[in-house]
């Protein structure tokens, strides 16, 4: 044994004198790191209650609970996050994950008691002052969720106004997986699809590249994904839960990548059709309702008929959407699958003249409704019934049927609804100048803004907060459209801010033809005197209840005539609620 | 009374499973005769957490926070496995920035493990003024931890495509003040453990491992290196940038539990080194190249062994996918497996049964990892 050896750690003695570090220092609470991973805090108005930290979670130590204050609305599932601290190992990835940002790890850490239950906490509902305490938070650097849309191809703008050409492409196989791969499976969306349609499960299926499983689940509660596909008002994609820090899922778009996937539907779905059960089913207006409920009715072993004024099935998606936007062969190809499986279609049928409503109901078990909204409203102003100042409906209807309109050089579309974008855009290919007037600002347009945006791309002008004052004639014929400048000012009622004339500031811009485009209503004329005093109609409205039954019991109505959202997806669902209707009425005696 | 002297009696003895020898609970049943010795049997279970199977249940994201429990004084090795193992897999390039600071993570976390060691090596063998002095230093390195990754002793921070968070602002400096002030206190390590008398009487000649049949056994780590076999995966199979940093490989020879201990002192000053490097040659740029969402994470089929040098030597990771949201397999390749079960059983035979826990501490004995 070596003397050094021996001696060298008697050197320690030299900290004999110092203190050791705890009685060094007084008592101090630890000061935490910056990003120290403590008690969970959740931003209860920002958060969606979405699940995706539920979800992410491996300890299984968080889950959705009711809590009071909070009602389910669309885009919000009402529910919030409670987490178990006795499971939880603080990794954090609930953070990560969190679509909204709402939640956040905090520096507070000391929790002690012997009662189990007081380590489950609803972060944000207990401890709300850990809001003044947040240390581990969303990163902007690092991201676990793709917020960023695959960018879907378009026509070039020049291009595209050349003709009536489909302007958007459509995804490849790739891009949609790609794109379906984002999805975090939440279901925010379902809730504000008006019908309900089941978006997790076929964008899970896109993901896994099961594109027959995915067109299962869309056929499941919706016959006409075809024109859904390309033209919905996806209310969905508005409450997609990336869509809150990030561009929402594309959820249209991959809806139309699964049905372009296959030429023949029936080949994939081969739906199970029942046996006829001697019921028979009278639908009036062959729309995206009276085609849904008839779909579906027909699955059921319903005899359907649908009488369609028009030469062609479809209703407003036939006659108001651009080919641009929705091409013939698409619809076609739908109503071909529809007819294939036993739906009845009577074309060129005006109920009402060709034959009347009554017949209809006696020579049916049960009928239907969906007449749509397809007569104009007037602008008001003076100078509508000259020459050259036409309606947008008409004037969309007379295109897609083929027919030819006069636009002239230069156009004026009044109106801020997809309507009015249509004809704008369709103007725009006839050749014209076109301008659009609308009464608010662009912000408060009705229309989708992806339409506006591609409207201005083709060169069509908006005037925002400009109101027609009247149409100036020559020879009988449109001259030029008068109107005034507006200012915002609050809605004392509390709705969207209104436009007040600012009176003085006129302008007279000089055009060949004006385009009303400011809304339309139902044309019930076909239905007898006595059943108009019958059919409990309010507003321009038939009223239903829950299944779509009207005021007389077998008669049910669905679509634009009967619901306020006025889109085809909603008038779907009133279709497919219908025949849950229909079926309940004629069947279960 | 003859016989009592020519045949002692054979008892038994059973060490633990709580004992000052490891980290962890594990048995060693001891057939002894006096105070000799003769067999030993290493009883393990106290802490199977299933690792390995809970992982096949698991996204691939759910796996990381799950995979730092396998080694709960350095557990960095196994996040830096499991994710290069899915990047390698993927084809997924990592940021050179991000794998700097995997070196950065990896070099501390050794340090923390040598400290660790050192109290539980003194402390085996009486001396526990070294736990005290070495576990206090250590906790200047888990607020580093802290600071960069926001846990101390879990960090589950290095994930598949990079880190999680970038180093705060003026981190790199307190790394340096923490380095410099490690690398000041070596002189008392030594003073006290290194160079005591005591420490090289009872370390030199134990529990010393057979050079011809090391590498026939799977020794790894510093044991090996104590044999003065030159085997380090930094420098054998480099992986991240340890191929851009300059160290020399450190031996020592002497088979026994001192050459072992010099191993890892020596390496204390290798980590400092490379940590130095690091913080000087760390390029900037990005920190993570992402994945797909999480949810829907499909790591392509396929399979792949990666392996890195851990305070205990070669830690493997052996990752199957079969194309699907959750891993197929995840077979963990853990040094204690070797040394603390085969190993350890083979060099008490003969030993005295105070050496024990000194002979189980000498080979970095860590349960957890060997019940995967």
């Amino acid at each position: 044994m070596s003397i050094k050896g021996t001696l060298l750690p008697f050197s320690a003695l030299k900290f004999l004198g110092k203190k050791p570090h705890t009685v060094r220092y007084p008592y101090q609470k630890k000061k935490t790191a910056e990003r120290y991973r403590g008690f969970h805090y959740n931003d209860i108005e920002e958060c969606i209650g979405c699940g995706t930290c539920a979800t992410i979670c491996q300890n299984e130590a968080i889950d959705m609970i009711q809590i009071e204050g909070i009602e389910a609305k669309k885009g919000d599932s009402g529910l919030r996050p409670r987490v178990d601290n006795g499971r939880c190992c603080w990794c954090g990835l609930c953070v990560e994950m969190c679509p909204t940002g709402s939640l956040s790890l905090t520096d507070q850490y000391l929790h002690t008691s012997s009662d189990p239950e007081s380590y489950l906490l609803v972060p944000g509902v207990d401890h709300p002052e850990f809001a003044e305490h947040l240390s581990f938070v969303k990163d902007d650097e690092v991201r676990l969720l793709d917020l960023a849309r695959v960018p879907m191809k378009e026509l070039d703008p020049q291009e595209r106004v050349k003709s009536f050409a489909e302007v958007v492409v459509g995804y490849m196989q790739e891009e949609a997986r790609r794109e379906a791969t984002r999805c975090i499976d939440c279901g925010i969306c379902v809730t504000a699809c008006p019908d309900h349609m089941h978006i997790p499960e076929y964008i899970g299926a896109i993901a896994d590249a099961d594109d027959e499983l995915a067109l299962k689940y869309i056929y499941d509660n919706n016959p006409m994904p075809e024109m859904c596909g390309k033209v919905c008002t996806r209310q969905c994609e508005t409450v997609c839960a990336i869509g809150h820090l990030g561009e929402p899922i594309a959820i249209r778009w991959l809806k139309r990548y699964a049905t372009e996937q296959f030429p023949d539907p029936a080949a994939v779905l081969n739906p199970t059709i029942a046996p006829a059960n001697g019921k028979k089913v009278g639908i009036v207006g062959a729309g995206p309702a009276g085609l849904s409920a008839g779909y579906y009715l027909a699955l059921r072993g319903f005899d359907v008929t649908i009488y369609e004024a028009l030469p062609k099935a479809g209703g407003m998606t036939f006659a108001g959407i651009p080919k641009y936007r929705f091409p013939m062969d698409s619809l076609d190809k739908q109503i071909g699958y529809m007819e294939k499986i036993g739906v009845k279609i009577k074309y060129n049928t005006r109920v009402g003249k060709d034959i009347t409503f009554q017949e209809i109901r006696k020579n049916n078990d049960a009928t239907f409704i969906g007449i749509g909204f397809h007569v104009p409203y007037k602008l008001g102003i003076s100078g509508e019934d000259l020459q050259n100042s036409i309606q947008a409906i008409e004037f969309l209807r007379t295109i897609n049927l083929g027919g030819n309109v006069y636009v002239g050089k230069k156009a004026v579309v009044i109106g801020g609804g997809n309507v009015a974008i249509d004809a704008a855009r369709v103007a725009r290919r006839l050749g014209a100048e076109v301008t659009i007037l609308y009464r608010r600002r662009v912000q408060d347009m009705p229309a989708d803004w992806e339409e506006i945006e591609a409207a201005e791309d083709e060169g069509v002008e908006i005037i925002p907060q400009g109101i027609p004052l009247e149409i100036i004639g020559e020879d009988g014929k449109v001259k030029a459209v008068k109107y005034g400048m507006a200012e915002m000012v609050p809605d004392p009622r509390g709705g969207r801010p209104r436009p007040k004339l600012i009176e003085g500031n006129e302008h007279i811009m000089e055009t060949d033809t004006i385009i009303g485009a400011i809304g339309q209503e139902a044309d019930y004329s076909f239905l007898p005197e006595d059943l108009k005093e019958e059919l409990k109609i309010e507003r321009g409205r038939v009223v239903v209840n829950e299944f779509k039954q009207t005021s007389i019991p077998d008669v049910f109505a669905g679509g634009d005539n009967v619901n306020r959202t006025m889109d085809a997806i909603s008038a779907i669902a009133d279709g497919v609620k219908a025949v849950e209707g229909i079926t309940h009425y004629l069947m279960d005696e | 009374m003859a016989a009592l002297l020519t045949k002692e009696k054979e008892t038994t003895l059973y060490l633990g499973p709580q004992h000052p020898g490891i980290t962890g609970n594990m048995m060693v049943e001891l057939k002894l005769t006096g105070d000799t010795i003769q067999r030993a049997k290493t009883h393990v279970g106290y802490l199977h957490r299933a690792f390995e199977k809970l992982m096949e249940e698991r996204l691939w994201m759910q796996c990381f926070p799950i995979v730092c429990r396998i080694c709960v004084p350095e557990p960095d090795p196994n996040e830096e496995n499991l994710a290069r193992a899915i990047e390698e897999i993927e084809g997924r390039e990592v940021p050179e920035r991000a794998q700097y600071i995997r070196v950065l993570m990896l070099e501390l976390a050794r340090i923390t493990a040598y400290l660790m060691w050192m109290g539980g090596q003194s402390g085996s063998m009486g001396l526990y003024t070294m736990p005290q002095w070495s576990i206090g230093d250590r906790d200047y390195i888990l607020d580093l931890f802290e600071e960069l990754t926001g846990g101390r002793v879990y960090h589950m921070y290095i994930w598949a495509g990079g880190v999680r968070r970038d180093l705060p602002v003026g981190f790199k400096d307190r790394v340096r003040k923490v380095m410099d002030y490690i690398e000041s206190r070596l002189v008392d390590y030594d003073r006290l453990l290194f160079e005591n008398a005591i420490f090289l009487k009872r370390a030199q000649g134990i529990g010393i491992i057979d050079k011809e049949k090391a590498l026939e056994w799977g020794v790894v780590g510093p044991p090996l290196r104590g044999c003065g076999i030159a085997h380090d995966v930094r420098k054998d199979e480099p992986y991240e940038v340890y191929d851009q940093l300059d160290f020399e490989l450190i031996t020592h020879e002497g088979n026994d539990v001192y050459s072992r201990a010099m191993v890892r002192r020596k390496e204390i000053e290798q980590s400092i080194h490379i940590i130095r490097q690091v913080l000087d040659k760390m390029p900037s740029g990005p920190i993570h190249n992402p994945g797909p969402n999480p949810l829907k994470w499909k790591v392509p089929a396929g399979d792949a062994y990666v392996r890195t040098e851990s305070a205990r030597g070669e830690f493997g990771y052996y990752v199957v996918s079969d194309g699907s949201l959750k891993p197929r397999r995840v077979h963990v390749r853990g040094p204690a497996y070797v040394h603390g079960i085969a190993l350890l059983e083979h060099l008490l035979q003969g030993a005295n049964v105070a050496d024990v826990s000194f002979i189980m501490n000498s080979l970095g004995t860590c349960p957890p990892e060997i019940e995967r």
